[in-house]
């Protein structure tokens, strides 16, 4: 009897000392919740260390970062965490997904200070406020600006282009369903050819040889030969990126060329612009306003470009020579209400898998 | 790793039943006691959040909505699914068999120089992250690959290079399952046969092979069930044209938030896991034979004749393309730098660089790997050492004696094989449970680092548990007793008579708990926080950027990643030296 009291009272004693060990260490901001703003996004946030310090200089929060996978994944927890939110706010639900967490209720309005100073065709819930727009970006076809001229040929400019037989066998895309760049160029193609074209469309382009990997990363470190990751070791010119990809093969260059390697198509862009928003629930709801604030304010948005390779919303913020001497600016991107991507999404993804993949 | 291996070594000698009988009705009870905290860890951080995602799916206004499983089930696209799930499993489960057979019986039954080296190394994939071993594939047999400029042979488009990835990740189970019982199986017996005039054939078929067969089924049922659960190969092989339930579950939950849909998914392959997984249990106590068993080292002999050395070579090339070579190719990107080879990535990895992708230098997630991997190797020597030493208790009801004992023997062999569940169970299913189940004071641990051990711990425990059991199974009770009667307290007899027996198993199994904490990655990747990501969390987001250098800091960061893992095995390979490891 004696050796089960004691075995149990050893297994209950190491139990409790597991949750008192995981409680104490836990509590999300229990490290004084007054001072710190958390801010809940995805993987591909980046933001630099000495911006985020000014913000802590200038308003006494500490921004503590937390993130949930890939945007996708990031933004679907945020709705299963409505309410109850991990943080204070969530920054990177793009115009795709935005009806998503919008429909859920999971943000509480708040204007932002400088929101003035962002286009009118950047803010579709402008009534409301929920959101705010952070960033804006294009996806398009990337070409190798070398494959072409050693093959004498002129790279596409439009998405009619690409079914063209002089540039058969030379595309690689992303799949839709898994990869937020794959998803931006179907719709680009929905939104240029309408409901009744696209299909056909994308039948002429898999008659003339696209091919469609899982991800991002496949598509442009493995398989695009214009990317330096790759080593020479691609096979397509042709790739769906992002229009600030050509400015990033230049980074870190010792020797600058005059001209990126890589180089856009202008007529196949999609619009992606990023939003943050106050969870609603939040528990520091001032720092949180505080800090949306922040995101829209020059610093931030000068800092944005080189940290997350995406143009800032903000019409004065000053674009760095990086992507002023390399990038590219597309003029009229295509875009569609996120109403009409959310009630139609699904069905498009199938309908595409059907036609693309299978 | 070696889940398979037999629960019973050597027989213990079965005591008189007299001096039992005391011990007899009590047993079970304190079975259940020691049971304790491995029931507790598995209900709060699986049970309940694997629970609350899934009725979060199927469970509105207050009721299941069981039809929905009907209604996906019969969905063509995941009949489609299943199918494939089901087929690639098996043939990537024969063809592991069919290459790994050969190297099993070397690694058994032949002594070769660098043969410790050459375990561990062969371990190193099934302990990497799928993500990095998926690249290493792809550099090997893609397009471009190493394969392909020499050869022109390129497998990335096809089926085939799922099949082979998943053979080189699992080639170590059938090594360590299959190859560490014939090393112990006396030779002596099939020798016999032969002096009563069997033909060597005949001798293998009717000696060696009946004693081998049980180790074979249950290697092979662990590939099967490994391969049945595949994820991150998947993803990178065979997106968008291939998915197992697995990825079509991520796909459901993470990207396409229709929880109902995963909920009955995942049900599924609950079903199918726990199917597995009894057949499995079943396939051990049938294998509980009296075999006679001599120490490794006395079967193990250097090669002899034309056909040992080509059956060796053969095997040697074998392990070559498979693991040294994509992982040799890992290497080498990672040193292949801007300007020429040199360690330029490597020292990037050191360099502080004003971004918050990383608030910390990425040469630090090594440091937060190492930490986080102590800390779940503890929480798994803790669960799984408690729920070992519960499963060890052999109760022997006297004849007669109520249901009561053999009732609570039966729940805890149920356990057994609930603990091993997690390694079934999609990473996201996991991940995004946390989320929503643990977000209520005093288990709001959303936001706390402790979730990153813990769901490392998660997939700890089944190999602490396969590790212990047979040790602790072995040790004499009447040691314990002798102990008792000199008047030593249960404490005392423990830490004199089993700490110094099992010392070894239990340094084994830390060992393999780490190696797998330092490689999760599924569920690890929702719920790192950035100032302290892991190794393999670090590789993916590295991965996950454009540009030169992000993609050579990868791989120098997965390289690190491989010394590391393949440091522990390594050392584990020095410390199996008795007759019960087989690590």
């Amino acid at each position: 009897m004696n050796t089960n009291v004691r075995r149990a009272a050893a297994a209950t004693t190491a139990v409790l000392a597991l949750a008192v060990l995981a409680t104490a260490c836990g509590g999300p901001g229990g490290d004084d919740d007054a001072k710190t703003v958390t801010l809940v996004t995805h993987d591909s946030f980046a933001a630099s260390k000495s911006v985020l310090a000014d913000f802590t200089e200038k308003t006494g929060y500490k921004v503590k970062v937390l993130r949930g996978g890939d945007a996708g994944a990031a933004v679907n927890q945020a709705v299963l965490n409505k309410d109850n939110p991990q943080g204070d706010v969530f920054f990177g639900v793009d115009n795709t997904l935005l009806s998503r967490p919008l429909g859920k209720g999971v943000f509480a309005p708040y204007r932002a200070k400088g929101l003035d100073k962002v286009p009118a065709g950047l803010q579709p819930d402008s009534g409301k406020h929920r959101v705010t727009p952070v960033d804006t970006g294009s996806v398009c076809v990337n070409y190798d600006r070398k494959w072409f001229a050693d093959k004498k040929l002129d790279p596409p400019r439009t998405l009619a282009d690409l079914t063209k037989p002089r540039y058969k066998n030379l595309l690689v895309t992303e799949d839709a369903a898994n990869s937020s760049p794959g998803l931006a160029f179907v719709l680009a193609t929905v939104a240029e050819y309408g409901e009744a074209g696209w299909q056909g469309y994308w039948k002429k382009l898999r008659a003339n040889g696209v091919e469609v990997v899982d991800s991002w990363e496949q598509a442009y470190q493995d398989r695009f030969t214009g990317s330096r990751a790759g080593k020479g070791q691609g096979d397509k010119p042709l790739v769906v990126s992002y229009a600030s990809s050509p400015p990033v093969e230049v980074l870190g260059d010792k020797h600058p060329p005059k001209q990126a390697p890589t180089g856009v198509a202008k007529g196949t862009c999609f619009q992606q612009t990023e939003y943050a928003g106050l969870l609603s629930g939040a528990r520091n709801t001032k720092g949180g306003k505080a800090l949306l604030d922040f995101l829209l304010s020059k610093r931030f948005q000068e800092d944005l470009p080189l940290q997350m390779f995406v143009d800032p919303v903000r019409e004065d913020a000053k674009l760095p020579r990086l992507f002023t001497e390399y990038g590219e600016t597309v003029d009229n991107p295509r875009t569609l209400a996120p109403k009409k991507i959310a009630d139609n999404r699904e069905r498009w993804i199938k309908t595409w898998t059907s036609l693309a993949v299978k | 790793m070696d889940l398979a291996r037999r629960e019973v070594t050597a027989s213990p000698a079965a005591p008189p039943v007299g001096t039992r009988a005391r011990a007899g009705t009590r047993g079970p009870w304190v079975r259940l006691a020691l049971m304790g905290v491995p029931m507790a860890f598995f209900a709060v951080f699986f049970g309940y959040p694997v629970l609350a995602i899934v009725s979060r799916g199927l469970r509105a206004g207050g009721h299941w909505h069981l039809d929905r499983i009907g209604q996906v089930a019969g969905d063509p696209d995941i009949l489609q699914v299943l199918w494939f799930t089901v087929w690639q499993a098996a043939a990537s489960t024969a063809l592991t068999l069919a290459l790994a057979l050969p190297g099993a019986w070397v690694f058994a039954r032949l002594d070769f120089p660098g043969k410790r080296l050459l375990r561990a190394l062969v371990t190193v994939p099934f302990v990497l992250p799928t993500v990095v071993v998926g690249s290493a594939f792809l550099a090997l047999a893609g397009r471009g690959g190493v394969l392909d400029e020499w050869f022109g042979v390129r497998l990335d488009t096809s089926v085939w290079a799922i099949l082979l990835a998943h053979v080189l990740l699992n080639y170590s189970v059938v090594i360590r399952t299959v190859g560490g019982f014939w090393s112990q199986l006396d030779p002596r017996q099939e020798e016999a046969a032969r002096m009563l005039g069997a033909g060597r054939l005949t001798a293998w078929r009717r000696v060696t092979l009946p004693a081998l067969a049980p180790s074979v089924g249950a290697a092979a049922l662990i590939v099967f069930l490994f391969t049945f659960t595949s994820f991150g190969v998947i993803q990178v092989l065979g997106r968008p044209r291939f998915a197992t339930l697995e990825v079509e579950i991520y796909r459901q939950t993470a990207t396409l938030l229709d929880l109902p849909t995963a909920a009955v998914l995942t049900l599924i392959q609950f079903a199918a896991v726990a199917a597995l997984l009894s057949v499995h249990a079943w396939s051990l106590r049938k294998r509980e034979t009296a075999l006679r068993l001599v120490p490794a080292e006395q079967t193990a002999h250097r090669p002899a004749g034309a056909g040992q050395w080509a059956v060796l070579s053969a095997v040697l090339v074998t392990i070559c393309v498979l693991t040294v070579l994509p992982l040799a190719v890992l290497v080498l990107r990672a040193f292949d730098g801007p300007d020429g080879f040199g360690l330029a990535h490597f020292r990037a990895l050191s360099g502080q660089s004003d971004s918050a992708t990383f608030t910390v230098a990425p040469v630090e997630a090594v440091g937060n790997s190492l930490a986080y991997a102590s800390v779940a190797t503890g929480i798994a020597l803790l669960v799984g050492g408690l729920a070992a030493a519960a499963l060890t208790v052999r109760s022997r009801p006297r004849p007669g004696a109520g249901r009561g004992p053999r009732a609570a023997d039966r729940l805890v062999r149920g356990f057994d094989a609930l603990l091993m569940l997690p390694l079934g169970t999609s990473a996201v299913t996991v991940g995004f449970g946390f989320l929503i189940a643990l977000d209520e004071p005093p288990l709001d641990l959303r936001s706390s680092w402790i979730l990153v051990p813990l769901a490392q711990a998660l997939v700890g425990v089944p190999f602490v548990i396969r590790t212990m059991l047979p040790v602790l199974r072995a040790v004499d009770t009447r040691l314990r007793e002798a102990a008792a009667v000199l008047g030593a307290s249960p404490l005392r007899a423990w830490r004199e008579v089993d700490f110094p027996l099992v010392r070894r198993a239990l340094l084994v199994a830390a060992g393999f708990a780490f190696a797998v904490s330092l490689g999760e990655f599924g569920a690890t990747v929702f719920i790192a926080r950035p100032d302290s990501p892991t190794l393999p969390v670090a590789v993916a987001r590295m991965l996950g950027r454009a540009g030169e250098s992000n993609y050579g800091q990868a791989m120098a960061l997965s390289t690190l990643l491989m010394l590391v893992c393949a440091g522990v095995l390594f050392a584990l390979e020095r410390v199996r030296t008795d007759s019960q490891g087989e690590f």
